[in-house]
C-alpha cells in the first residue's frame, strides 16, 4: 500500500536523499581523526618549541606530510558538516541561514586548501 | 493557523540541568569552538611555509601568555570532543544506551579528557622546546 500521494513526487519535496551521506561522512572523518589527532597532539609536544628547520623537516617528511594533509582534509570536512547542522538548528531566518551556510562552506574549503598548500610547499621544498 | 507562534520542543528552560544534556550541548559548543580554533593550525602551517620570520612571529604569538591560554583551552575542547565523540560512535554502533551506562561513560569522558589535556601540557612543559 502506498501512502505517498502523486503530488509529492511531482513537486519533488521531501528528502534530498543526502542525509545519510552527511551522517556517514561525519562518522568516517571522526573515526579517521581519532588516531590522527592523538598522533598530532603528542607529536607537537616535541616539535612545537623546536627550531624552524627542525619543524620544517618534520612537516616535510613524506609520511608526516601525507598524514597532515589527511588530517587537514578530515578536520575541515568534519567541521563543515558539524557547523552546517548547528546553523540549520539555530538560524531561523531563511536568507540568513542559507547565507551563513554558503559563507561557512567557502571559509572551510579556503582554510583547508591553505593548510594543505602550506604542507605541500614545505614537503616539495618550494 | 498560528503555527509559527507555537512553542517548540525541547523547552530547555523547564528542564532541570542533567549531566546528559549538559554534555550534549558541550559537545556542540566545543565543536564550534574547535572549528574557529583550527584557524590557528592553518596559521601555524602557513607561517612555517612562508619562512623563518613569519614562523618566529607565529611562535611568539602562540607561545605568549594569551596564545598559550587559547591553546590550553583548545586542547581541553579537543580532547573533550574527541572522547565524547568516541562515546557518540559507540551509541551509533548501538552500545551503551541504558541510563547507568550513559552516566558512567559520561564521567569516563570527562576524566579522560582532563587527563589527556593535563598529560599533553605536562609533557610539553617537561620535554617541549627542545
Amino acid at each position: 500500500m502506498r501512502y505517498r500521494t502523486p503530488i509529492k513526487g511531482a513537486l519533488g519535496l521531501g528528502s534530498a536523499k543526502d542525509g545519510v551521506h552527511h551522517w556517514w561522512m561525519q562518522r568516517l572523518t571522526a573515526i579517521a581523526m581519532v588516531p590522527l589527532v592523538l598522533w598530532f597532539s603528542f607529536s607537537l609536544i616535541s616539535y612545537a618549541g623546536a627550531d624552524y628547520e627542525v619543524v620544517r623537516a618534520w612537516i616535510g617528511s613524506p609520511l608526516v606530510a601525507v598524514l597532515l594533509v589527511v588530517l587537514i582534509a578530515s578536520v575541515f570536512y568534519h567541521a563543515q558538516l558539524g557547523l552546517q547542522v548547528v546553523i540549520e538548528d539555530y538560524v531561523h531566518l531563511e536568507w540568513l541561514r542559507i547565507a551563513s551556510i554558503v559563507l561557512m562552506k567557502f571559509a572551510t574549503v579556503l582554510l583547508a586548501l591553505a593548510g594543505i598548500l602550506a604542507v605541500l610547499r614545505i614537503a616539495l621544498g618550494a | 493557523m498560528h503555527t509559527k507562534q507555537r512553542p517548540l520542543s525541547p523547552h530547555l528552560q523547564v528542564y532541570r540541568p542533567q549531566l546528559t544534556s549538559a554534555m550534549s550541548i558541550c559537545h556542540r559548543i566545543s565543536g564550534v569552538a574547535l572549528s574557529v580554533g583550527t584557524l590557528l593550525l592553518t596559521y601555524w602551517l602557513v607561517a612555517a611555509a612562508a619562512g623563518p620570520e613569519a614562523y618566529a612571529r607565529a611562535q611568539s604569538v602562540l607561545g605568549g601568555f594569551f596564545g598559550s591560554l587559547i591553546l590550553f583551552a583548545f586542547t581541553g575542547a579537543l580532547f573533550y570532543h574527541l572522547c565524547n565523540g568516541i562515546r557518540h560512535l559507540m551509541w551509533d554502533a548501538g552500545y551503551g544506551f541504558n541510563i547507568p551506562t550513559v552516566y558512567r561513560s559520561g564521567y569516563a569522558v570527562m576524566i579522560a579528557a582532563a587527563v589527556l589535556t593535563v598529560l599533553v601540557w605536562l609533557l610539553a612543559l617537561l620535554f617541549g622546546g627542545s
